[in-house]
């Protein structure tokens, strides 16, 4: 599905992501870990096209990111609360996004009503703008509307960052089910190995921009990594 | 403590992105700066003899006494406008072992350094001198200029008291516009009223015990009420209300647009500064009253086409130049996003246009002062359409400023840089300059169908400039998102 092929970001003399190969196939959970600095967000920032590698190029399903628009109808990303838009309410938010992703209100109210659990009652009808929820609720609302309109790749960074434990737990439930059909390929990024290593079947770790483990998920894999970071 | 505290200030001013401000920018304010400064310098040491000519049989000292409870007054309601109140980034400082009331007694000590202080510094202390240069009592002047002084800082105080609710400020605009109109009427005399005050305090220096108490009571008050906020609940937590939210599914029948249309209707009505641009644009409807009124404007007509363009373009020119900036804050969402860089544009120019439209409709009464210039106005709308709004959204590829949207409108250049300035040069100099030609040689009606055909060729061909417009933007996406996310 994702294809990056000698992919490298420069800024100045320092290189901040360099990755020779990497395949993601269709429908795969990947879980990208690393120490700050390590490019994790750069790379997603690369595979949506918001800034220019300095060499090489990312094909999402065939279509190179940087040279055609074709990928976004297909991809969905929460980043950070800068992809939210403040002045709207959560709802206005889901409806603007389902409008791009040509769906009706009708459809959003269905979609919305299978994250209720996760919402908790304090997202939908509150009559706040997104600008005024928790650090955590904004996050939320970013995840939940980085799935609306069933898009093939979702990427999403750090998303169990400031969220709480409950919803750690429902979160990773949400995003085993959409993988386990083989049809949605998914990837985060996350500094919490336990999550990441029970969401993911495949963790890349990076390290400096530089891929140093490629790991299919195991039992073993939480202790591989625990041991890996342990300096 | 307070030091340190001035050393932070330094740091804080030193490396703030106001010095990242484009150099033209910083230039302008600079010279704007200066330019009150010597005003009110000028004034202060040309008042008395200007008085002394106009009115050679009254005390000058006894005419500006007259005026100053005015000049109070709109002194505080340009304060309530302009001035910003005083900040020290005090969260990361409360849990430190300071005590608050020095954190306290260092801000609002701040606030005496501000503009309006010294402007006011500036006009009082010459007019001192030269009444003491004119054998006035040397004890009385040095009473009366203190006395004002202290005045002025209880107006810097008072600021901040009222200022954090809308009430006051109406409350203060009722109370000049009566006192203005009772004074008009000569229902009361204010100006005998202001002069008894100041005059007794020239007359009798100890009077100034009343300012000083004034100036202290307001700094007290100030004092008290800082420290029963500063807390990081009373910084932190916003009074929040219920937000209303609308439908807009009206807008559906603009198809693809509507999407963009709904967000840009929320964008201008949740935020302070778009809010202001659109309330700005109605506002700035009666500009034609100062042109359409007077004769010798009335005999330029290249000056009142500058008046229709910039009536009926109002809204475009102050909306249109921080275009895409006014979505800075979530661009890099939107760019992701599975969006029609055409539909985004296409959406703006539609709401420009739709503005445009609405200004010219409630312009139509100024038919009262001739066909001319209603033949104007029109021409001058759709000149906006076809070309003002279609450039300024060319220009807008070249914004590279983020911009906050719950900053306050007033006297806020963030955003600001030479983009804004050199569009809307050629906004308002071309149309005058079409004009002016086609008037010159041919006569008014030419120079009015000149206006017409040059927007009615941007409205033909709007596809085509178009697209010319968004391959720029494509092309700039990436320095945009980048500048975007610069927070400052």
């Amino acid at each position: 599905m994702i294809q990056t092929t000698n992919l490298s970001k420069e800024y100045g003399q320092a290189t901040v992501l360099n990755i020779e190969k990497l395949d993601i196939p269709k429908g795969q959970s990947l879980g990208l870990v690393g120490n700050n600095g390590a490019g994790k967000t750069t790379y997603f920032n690369l595979l949506l096209d918001l800034i220019q590698p300095t060499t090489g190029f990312i094909k999402n399903n065939d279509i190179q990111v940087d040279q055609s628009e074709e990928w976004k109808p297909f991809t969905a990303a929460f980043i950070d609360e800068t992809f939210l838009i403040g002045y709207l309410t959560p709802e206005e938010y889901f409806y603007f996004i389902g409008e791009l992703r040509g769906e009706n209100k009708a459809d959003i109210d269905t979609f919305l009503e299978q994250f209720s659990e996760i919402f908790n009652d304090e997202i939908l009808g509150k009559k706040k703008y997104l600008r005024d929820l928790s650090k955590g609720n904004q996050k939320k609302a970013g995840i939940v509307a980085a799935m609306i309109g069933s898009p093939e790749v979702i990427i999403l960074d750090e998303p169990f960052a400031n969220l709480d434990p409950t919803t750690q737990i429902r979160l990773k439930k949400i995003l085993k089910a959409l993988t386990n059909n083989k049809q949605v390929t998914v990837l985060i990024s996350s500094h919490d190995l336990g999550h990441v290593t029970e969401v993911c079947e495949r963790i890349v770790v990076l390290e400096k921009g530089n891929i140093i483990k490629d790991i299919k998920t195991s039992p073993e894999t939480l202790k591989e990594l625990e041991a890996h970071f342990t300096l | 403590m307070f030091s340190k505290f001035l050393s932070l200030e330094w740091k804080q001013f030193k490396r703030s992105s106001y010095w990242q401000k484009s150099v033209i920018l910083n230039i302008f304010l600079v010279l704007l700066a200066l330019y009150f400064l010597v005003s009110f310098l000028v004034l202060g040491f040309f008042l008395y003899p200007l008085l002394e000519k106009q009115f050679p049989d009254q005390d000058p000292l006894k005419i500006v006494n007259g005026f100053i409870l005015y000049w109070l007054l709109f002194d505080l309601v340009f304060r309530y406008l302009m001035q910003k109140l005083p900040a020290l980034k005090s969260k990361p400082l409360l849990s430190m072992p300071i005590k608050k009331k020095y954190l306290i007694h260092y801000i609002l000590g701040k606030s005496v350094f501000s503009f309006f202080n010294i402007f006011a510094m500036f006009a009082v202390i010459p007019f001192g001198i030269v009444l003491i240069m004119h054998n006035y009592s040397v004890g009385s002047v040095l009473a009366w200029v203190f006395s004002l002084l202290c005045l002025v800082l209880t107006l810097n105080f008072v600021n901040f008291l009222i200022n954090k609710s809308n009430h006051f400020f109406i409350g203060i605009a009722i109370l000049l516009l009566t006192t203005l109109s009772l004074d008009y009427f000569n229902v009361i005399d204010f100006k005998s009223i202001s002069a008894t005050i100041f005059n007794s305090i020239y007359a009798n220096p100890l009077s100034i015990l009343a300012p000083v108490t004034l100036l202290i009571g307001s700094y007290y008050l100030n004092f008290k009420d800082l420290k029963s906020k500063l807390f990081v609940d009373g910084a932190v937590s916003k009074n929040l209300k219920d937000v209303n939210t609308s439908d807009l599914s009206w807008t559906n029948r603009f198809g693809e647009m509507s999407t963009f249309l709904k967000n840009d209707m929320r964008l201008i009505w949740r935020n302070k500064r778009p809010k202001m641009v659109f309330i700005m644009s109605f506002i700035f409807l009666f500009y034609g009253m100062m042109f359409y009124t007077n004769t010798k404007y009335m005999n330029m007509p290249a000056m009142l086409v500058f008046v229709s363009v910039f009536i009926t373009g109002m809204f475009t020119m102050n909306f249109g130049q921080f275009i895409p900036a006014w979505d800075s804050s979530y661009y890099g969402m939107l760019m992701s996003q599975n969006i029609k860089y055409r539909k985004y544009l296409e959406s703006k120019w539609f709401l420009m246009t739709a503005m445009t439209l609405v200004l010219l409709i409630l312009s139509i009464p100024y038919a009262y002062f001739g066909w001319n210039i209603i033949m104007l106005l029109f021409a001058g709308a759709i000149f906006n359409i076809g070309f003002s709004s279609l450039f300024i959204l060319f220009a807008g590829s070249f914004n590279r400023k983020r911009i906050d949207l719950d900053r306050s409108a007033f006297a806020n250049y963030q955003g600001t840089s030479a983009t804004q300035f050199l569009m809307i040069i050629p906004i308002m100099l071309f149309p005058m300059l079409i004009f002016y030609l086609a008037n010159r040689f041919f006569g008014f009606n030419y120079g009015v169908l000149a206006l017409t055909i040059v927007g009615t060729i941007g409205i033909v061909f709007k596809n085509y400039f178009m697209t010319k417009i968004e391959k720029l933007y494509i092309k700039n996406k990436y320095k945009q998102i980048s500048a975007f996310n610069e927070t400052s």
